[in-house]
């Protein structure tokens, strides 16, 4: 006969445990697995200038105006107004700079009227609150709030009332982040530290652990457990090379040449961050043939110094 | 002797010396503040900071009390080697030895720091200076000043100095000795006035020079204003109220 000793118990219990904990979490939305990388914006015409949102104090002064502003207060203080849709110490504010108005930093008035949105790739259609749904998966490392939540909607109002002026389906220049192209000898991390601790350290920290004052994060951290995910569009080299040769170091945008670009962008993306949520069946190799090969140049699954990117921090 | 006997006592030796050293060039902190350095061109800094080492506004003297020791010791060293430009504070910090910088430095940091109250999130107006102050000017590349001197200008860590706390007079001298002035064509009337050079050429990286160069005369004065404005309160409590945005 069979002795049932604890242990026994245990080790009978742990899968089914298991298969619970695995039917607890909610089922995924698919549509939000896909973070395909914007297309190219087009370039800006001799002497044209970006489009111009309209000014903070044209927010009119009713119903309206009232979700708008409180879209305006998420998106830059989105970790201490909605906790719990934020995983880590960022800030909608943090990558898409100037309140999301600036051009080439990902502005919300060139992706508004861009959605819903079809790609041919994979023949499926993202609307724009599934967008920011993916931002809030990967970039704040959190939950993504529902498409009708209050904080979805005052959001998408945000977004609206800065589009205004701006024609439907038409792509603006100024959207996404305009990456420089890969130079001919490709990139180089050991370059980028070199450019990480003169240039962005002094923010940013030693370790790119970011700096809060009180409980403010003021320098959002750039790796680690309280940075984006590996699932974010920023973990892509080429997407934070544009984003860094645009709006970095700090107000000294358009300073670093696309090769200081590319190699302090690999240097920042070949750290540890928290794990890929879209992760498959535990393997870094099977997430990195199902998300990662194919999305642009990016580090996941790769080994670096004889370790293997993609292992995630909590 | 064996080395394990050897080495505190050397270690004991060691600091003795030192703090012989030190007191050979008086280098204490507190006698620097009240009575000046062992060079009498080192003159009391009380005499211009104030007996609390919060400032005067009318000489343009800023505070030095709770600023960070490494920004303080910093800013002594560029007065000395010229990059900070100031007839009154250049011959004081060439007359301060090593030791004594060090010393003053660590005596202003170990002071009260500024204590601002946090105040609600405000929505500023365009063209104000809170508006700077929070929004910045973006289109000029010009990030709020806040992002980097930290939520009510409080300070950022060692490189960061807070502007809560200083004088309208010296946050507009410093924005425009970083500034200095373009040349002014003559005409018919008036004389060609020579450009002025900055006198201030001491911010790692660049990071603060290109934005006092681009703000107006009259965006400097309401900045000023703004952060002069912030006061300070005797109320105790807690920094970790201070909100960024
Ligand atoms: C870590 C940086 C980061 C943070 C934080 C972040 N995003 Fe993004 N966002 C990106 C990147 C990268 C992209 C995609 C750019 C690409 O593919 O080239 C993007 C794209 C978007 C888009 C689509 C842009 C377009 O032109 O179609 C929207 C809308 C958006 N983000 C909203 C948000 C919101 C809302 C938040 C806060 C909840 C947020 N983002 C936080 C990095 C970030
Ligand atoms: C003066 C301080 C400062 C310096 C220097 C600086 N940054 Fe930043 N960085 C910031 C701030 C502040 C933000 C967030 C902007 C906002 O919230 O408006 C940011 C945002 C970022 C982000 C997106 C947000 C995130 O956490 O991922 C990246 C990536 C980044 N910086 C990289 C760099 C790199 C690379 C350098 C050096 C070339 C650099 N920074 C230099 C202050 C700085
Ligand atoms: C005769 C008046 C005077 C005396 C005495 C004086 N200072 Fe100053 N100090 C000034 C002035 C004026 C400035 C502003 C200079 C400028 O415009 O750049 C200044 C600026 C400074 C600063 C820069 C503060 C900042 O926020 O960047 C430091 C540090 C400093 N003084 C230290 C000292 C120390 C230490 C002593 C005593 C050994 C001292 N000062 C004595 C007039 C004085
Ligand atoms: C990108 C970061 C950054 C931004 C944004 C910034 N500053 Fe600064 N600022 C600095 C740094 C760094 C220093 C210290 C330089 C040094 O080491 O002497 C400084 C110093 C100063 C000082 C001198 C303080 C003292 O004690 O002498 C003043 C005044 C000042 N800043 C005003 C402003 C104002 C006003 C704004 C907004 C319009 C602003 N700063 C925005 C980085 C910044």
């Amino acid at each position: 006969m069979m002795m049932i000793t604890p242990r026994w118990l245990g080790a009978a219990l742990l899968p089914l445990l298991a298969a619970q904990a695995l039917a607890a979490e909610p089922a995924r939305n698919p549509r939000l697995d896909d973070q395909t990388q914007l297309p190219k914006a087009p370039t800006r015409a001799l002497g044209q200038t970006y489009f111009q949102p309209p000014a903070e104090a044209d927010m009119p002064s009713n119903a309206y105006g009232d979700l708008v502003r409180r879209g305006q207060d998420l998106f830059m203080n989105t970790k201490a107004l909605a906790p719990e849709y934020v995983g880590n110490e960022m800030n909608c504010v943090n990558c898409h700079i100037d309140r999301g108005r600036k051009a080439n930093s990902a502005p919300l008035w060139a992706a508004y009227t861009m959605y819903p949105a079809y790609r041919k790739k994979n023949n499926k259609v993202n609307t724009f609150v599934e967008r920011m749904q993916g931002c809030f998966q990967f970039s704040m490392n959190g939950k993504a709030p529902a498409p009708d939540s209050e904080v979805l909607t005052a959001l998408t109002a945000y977004a609206y009332w800065m589009s205004s002026g701006v024609p439907i389906a038409k792509a603006m220049p100024g959207r996404g982040f305009d990456e420089p192209p890969l130079p001919r000898g490709g990139y180089d991390i050991a370059r980028g530290r070199v450019v990480y601790d003169k240039q962005c350290a002094i923010c940013h920290g030693a370790d790119g652990e970011g700096r809060k004052v009180g409980a403010t994060s003021v320098f959002p951290p750039l790796w680690g457990k309280d940075s984006y995910n590996w699932g974010a569009g920023m973990h892509r080299i080429n997407t934070a090379a544009g984003f860094i040769q645009h709006n970095m170091p700090l107000g000294r945008g358009k300073t670093l040449s696309d090769q200081e670009a590319w190699d302090v962008a690999a240097y920042i993306n070949s750290h540890e961050r928290p794990q890929d949520p879209r992760l498959v069946n535990g393997d870094i190799d099977e997430t990195r043939k199902r998300y990662h090969a194919e999305d642009g140049v990016n580090l996941y699954g790769v080994v670096v110094d004889g370790r293997k990117l993609g292992q995630g921090v909590r | 002797m064996t080395p394990t006997v050897l080495r505190p006592l050397a270690f004991g030796l060691a600091s003795s010396l030192l703090m012989l050293a030190q007191a050979a060039a008086g280098a204490d902190g507190e006698a620097i503040i009240q009575k000046g350095g062992a060079n009498p061109a080192a003159m009391p800094c009380m005499s211009c900071h104030g007996a609390d080492g919060k400032g005067m506004a009318a000489g343009g003297f800023p505070r030095l009390a709770g600023l960070p020791e490494a920004y303080l010791a910093k800013q002594l060293a560029d007065f000395r080697a010229g990059r900070r430009e100031s007839p009154l504070m250049q011959p004081i910090a060439q007359a301060l030895t090593e030791a004594e910088t060090a010393a003053v430095a660590g005596s202003y940091a170990a002071l009260p720091k500024v204590n601002v109250k946090a105040s609600a999130l405000e929505r500023p107006r365009e063209g104000t200076g809170a508006w700077l102050a929070l929004r910045g000017a973006w289109d000029r590349n010009i990030p709020e000043c806040t992002l980097c001197h930290g939520p009510s200008g409080v300070g950022v860590g060692d490189a960061f100095p807070p502007l809560a706390g200083q004088s309208a007079e010296y946050i507009e001298a410093q924005l425009r000795a970083w500034r200095g002035t373009p040349a002014q064509p003559g005409n018919r009337k008036t004389k060609p006035v020579a450009a002025v050079p900055p006198t201030r050429r001491n911010d790692p990286n660049g990071l603060m020079q290109h934005i006092a160069a681009d703000l107006t005369e009259a965006e400097i004065k309401a900045v000023a204003a703004y952060f002069a404005g912030m006061g300070e309160t005797t109320e105790s409590f807690d920094a970790s109220q201070h909100r960024l945005r």
